[in-house]
């Protein structure tokens, strides 16, 4: 047998293999990860970097291949011996029950006990002891459901810390965090690499990899396509690495000729759907031409505007004005023959119907229009037609017009919706998220569409929360906080800094004063 | 009005109505305390109403073959685990609808007992009497007024029902097994990462739901009357779900909400027994009303308040 030392590595993934019905999702996948290094496993969405790290946490089994911890063969078959070996992993959603205290989940699983009963008061002692050693402050008592995000991490890291992790796995762990809690994370991290710990960070984020890794493993379709050592490449080489071809990473975009003011925002106030106010009395306005973004993170009334908007959300008080007409109290039908179009967050509960085919999911809204039916009967060949068209026209993979929405890739299902959107000619368009979950290759393709309406004279109003998204699509920057507008700015004068001070409830001229 | 006013206080100054509150509370709170344990874990239990109607027979059938109550009581107990554990083995085993292997079981349950009572007692209807649990005599205690007459002969279910409440509430916020329960219910997927067997601890629950909900059934037929008749839990089950919910799912407020359909339908009935309002037999229907328009107002207003566990009734299945 052949004897190769692997004891100055953390991690050995030696020709892993992993096959789901129809998909061969880890293709001899080789991982070599040093002790007390951070190292990356970048990819697109589907290149396997999440069912990678699933085996090593025990989460699912692999066909074939072999891991060593610290040198030693290990079976990892379930979390338990995961958790053993001392591996531990943050999920990308967290693995968090909401209406449990935040020690009751961190000690969930390895519950300290008194007699019969669960000894919460020791549990309570030992994170604190945690919180301290590594820097994470947070309420032991807080019920998890209403802390913010950033703070819910900490308390998964606190989570697999308390179980003794020496290898900790962090899925795509940026995803929801400001620029601030970003940083703050990025140093939770090098103090606990400070301390001993390896980490594995899954990311598609490459200014992240660039920054606080060692080295890089880089997946496409289930294949390893590249190892480098991160000081030694840049984030265009991975790029091409993760995609197989050349991307452009930044949107060209020629400078924008905004026309005259199509949508106006007054004063809105909306209501969540506790009935607390989500969007506070807020005003903004979008020009024929041009791309407004949004930033902000999550949960700040984004959603509740977007829907006040397209006429999905009751308005409290306030006026919405499209066209020049008051449209506050219109149906989303209305707006729509207006010419508003919608790319809605969530694709597959507003934009599209996971069990319909292509073709119908490229009529909704449009059903009615007398090209697809005489008032009873859908003219089905017409719509096929019509979708065949469509499918050509942007690109959408496999171009199969009978296949249901869930059954397409996440990039695809975008198309379907941008493509059905613009296909009716609105002179408006409300999207947001649209890039959410979507990887480099079908960014680039949507980046480029929104610019090209945006050059056709439609007014754009873009609601995300990735900040760089914001950056290179936006002609006007406004961020939100809870409901209300911190301050308008644009790309060229201003910082990601700004803008995240912004996002974190600073209001841009006190920002300002202060600098 | 005025005999009005003076019926409603007779009822209410009289120890029978709070006597007769615990007892037509107690199978309603012990089949509450099953649902909370089911739910908890996160299966929807709509089946209380049969394993309660299978614990019923049972204890009647084991009475009357043994002729001991105690027997009884084991075999109305022994069915009713058996019918929590078919719907354990189809929603959590094969992730069939809980709402569906509910209502199966339901139906289940009135077959078999209405089959086997004509088998076994040939006649429908109602079986012999048989006997029953004896009640607790608390010997002179009964001789102090108005409490004695409430707690002084009571039937051993309801301090059974009582000891349930106490027994789930430490269980469920007091030790590792429930905050387990908890989680399970709640977010199976997390548990699931943290090396928790979603599939046993959800086992646990619904079982125990069994037991609790047979013990319930059991009281109808030999708590205190030593006798089954056709579908004599006449919707109990659902009242007990009620109950649940409204209690939002913890075992206080669960038996809290017992106590008020319990006490609604104690007064119900010492309210027609009133010789001063001098109403016809056939009022009893209008009557007999009371406690369902009660669950149906308090559930209105309430249920927005009251939050299931997120992963009640959705089975979880490892990828």
């Amino acid at each position: 047998m052949e004897k190769v030392d692997y004891s100055k590595y953390a991690v050995v993934m030696k020709g892993i293999t992993k096959r789901f019905p129809g998909v061969l999702a880890n293709d001899h996948v080789d991982l070599f990860v040093k002790k007390g290094e951070i190292h990356a496993i970048v990819g697109e969405n589907g290149a396997g970097k999440t069912t990678l790290m699933s085996q090593l946490y025990g989460l699912i089994r692999p066909d074939e291949g072999k891991i060593y911890i610290n040198g030693v063969e290990k079976q990892i078959r379930n979390p338990n011996d995961a958790i053993e070996a001392k591996i531990g992993m943050v999920h990308q959603h967290f693995m968090l029950v909401d209406r449990l205290s935040v020690v009751e989940n961190i000690v969930l699983g390895q519950e300290p006990v008194k007699g019969p009963f669960f000894d919460l008061g020791r549990a309570r002692k030992e994170i604190r002891e945690l919180s301290k050693k590594f820097g994470l402050l947070v309420d032991p008592d807080a019920i998890i459901e209403d802390l913010p995000v950033g703070m819910q991490q900490r308390v998964e890291i606190i989570k697999v810390l308390y179980r003794g992790a020496e290898i900790l796995i962090l899925d795509e762990p940026t995803a929801v965090l400001t620029p601030q809690e970003t940083n703050e994370l990025f140093e939770i991290l090098k103090n606990l690499q400070k301390q001993g710990r390896t980490i594995i960070l899954i990311t598609h984020k490459l200014n992240e990899v660039m920054a606080i890794t060692e080295s890089v493993t880089v997946m496409r379709l289930g294949k390893v396509t590249g190892v480098v050592k991160t000081a030694e490449t840049n984030p265009n080489q991975l790029a091409n690495m993760m995609v197989g071809r050349e991307v452009l990473l930044t949107v060209e975009k020629e400078k924008a000729h905004p026309g005259e003011e199509i949508l106006q925002v007054k004063n809105l106030v909306v209501k969540e759907n506790r009935g607390i106010e989500a969007v506070k009395g807020l005003s903004l306005s979008v020009k024929k031409g041009e791309i407004v973004g949004i930033a902000g993170v999550a949960g700040n009334g984004q959603t509740e505007l977007t829907e006040a908007i397209t006429g999905l959300r009751r308005v409290e008080s306030g006026k919405i004005i499209f066209k020049g007409e008051d449209i506050t109290n219109y149906s989303p039908k209305r707006r729509r023959e207006m010419g508003m179009g919608h790319i809605p967050e969530d694709r597959l509960k507003h934009g599209l119907i996971k069990l319909f085919p292509v073709y119908y999911n490229f009529i909704l809204g449009e059903h009615d229009n007398s090209k697809f039916s005489d008032g009873i009967f859908l003219k089905i060949e017409e719509i096929k037609r019509f979708s065949e068209e469509l499918v050509k026209r942007f690109d959408v993979r496999p171009p199969k017009i009978d296949l249901l929405g869930m059954n397409l890739s996440g990039g695809n299902q975008q198309k379907v919706i941008v493509a059905r959107e613009i296909a009716f000619n609105p002179m408006l368009m409300v999207v947001s998220q649209p890039t959410r979950g979507l990887d480099v290759g079908a960014i680039e393709f949507i980046h480029k569409t929104l610019i090209s309406m945006r050059d056709k004279g439609i007014g754009i109003l873009l609601v995300s929360m990735e900040l760089e998204e914001i950056f290179s699509l936006s002609d006007r920057i406004l961020a939100i906080y809870e409901g209300r507008i911190m301050g308008e700015t644009t790309p060229d004068k201003t910082t990601p800094e700004e803008v995240g001070l912004m996002m974190a409830g600073h209001k841009l001229e006190d920002i300002r004063q202060e600098a | 009005m005025n005999e009005w006013i003076q019926a409603i206080l007779n009822v209410f100054t009289n120890p029978t109505f709070y006597k007769s509150t615990l007892t037509q509370s107690t199978p309603l709170i012990l089949a509450a305390m099953g649902g909370v344990f089911s739910e908890t874990t996160g299966v929807t239990n709509i089946a209380l109403e049969g394993i309660m109607l299978m614990g019923a027979f049972g204890g009647v059938m084991g009475s009357y073959f043994t002729g001991n109550p105690w027997y009884g009581l084991a075999l109305g107990t022994f069915f009713g685990l058996a019918m929590a554990a078919l719907h354990a083995w189809a929603s959590i085993k094969y992730g069939a609808d809980q709402i569906i292997s509910g209502t199966a079981l339901i139906l289940l349950a009135q077959g078999i007992t209405g089959f086997a009572l004509v088998e076994l007692f040939g006649q429908p209807g109602s079986t012999d009497l048989v006997r029953s649990i004896p009640l607790v005599d608390l010997g002179s205690f009964k001789d102090v007024p108005f409490f004695g007459q409430i707690f002084g002969n009571l039937s051993p279910f309801v301090y059974m029902a009582f000891a349930s409440v106490i027994f789930g509430w430490i269980l469920i916020y007091k030790t590792k097994l429930g905050l387990r329960m908890r989680s399970v219910g709640n977010n199976p997927e997390a548990a699931d990462t943290l090396g928790i067997n979603v599939y046993n601890v959800r086992y646990f629950g619904v079982i125990m739901s069994g037991l609790f909900a047979a013990l319930g059934g059991a009281y109808l037929s030999i708590g205190e009357l030593g006798q089954f008749t056709t579908n004599m839990t006449n919707g109990r089950g659902f009242i007990a779900l009620a109950a649940m919910i409204i209690g939002n799912w913890n075992p206080v407020g669960a038996m809290s909400a017992s106590l008020l359909f319990g006490g609604a339908t104690a007064f119900n009935n010492q309210l027609q027994s009133q010789s001063v309002l001098n109403l016809s037999t056939n009022t009893q229907y209008i009557f007999g009303m009371i406690p369902y328009i009660i669950t149906l107002i308090v559930v209105a207003g309430f249920i927005g308040k009251s939050r299931a566990p997120s992963a009640d009734g959705i089975p979880y299945i490892k990828e």
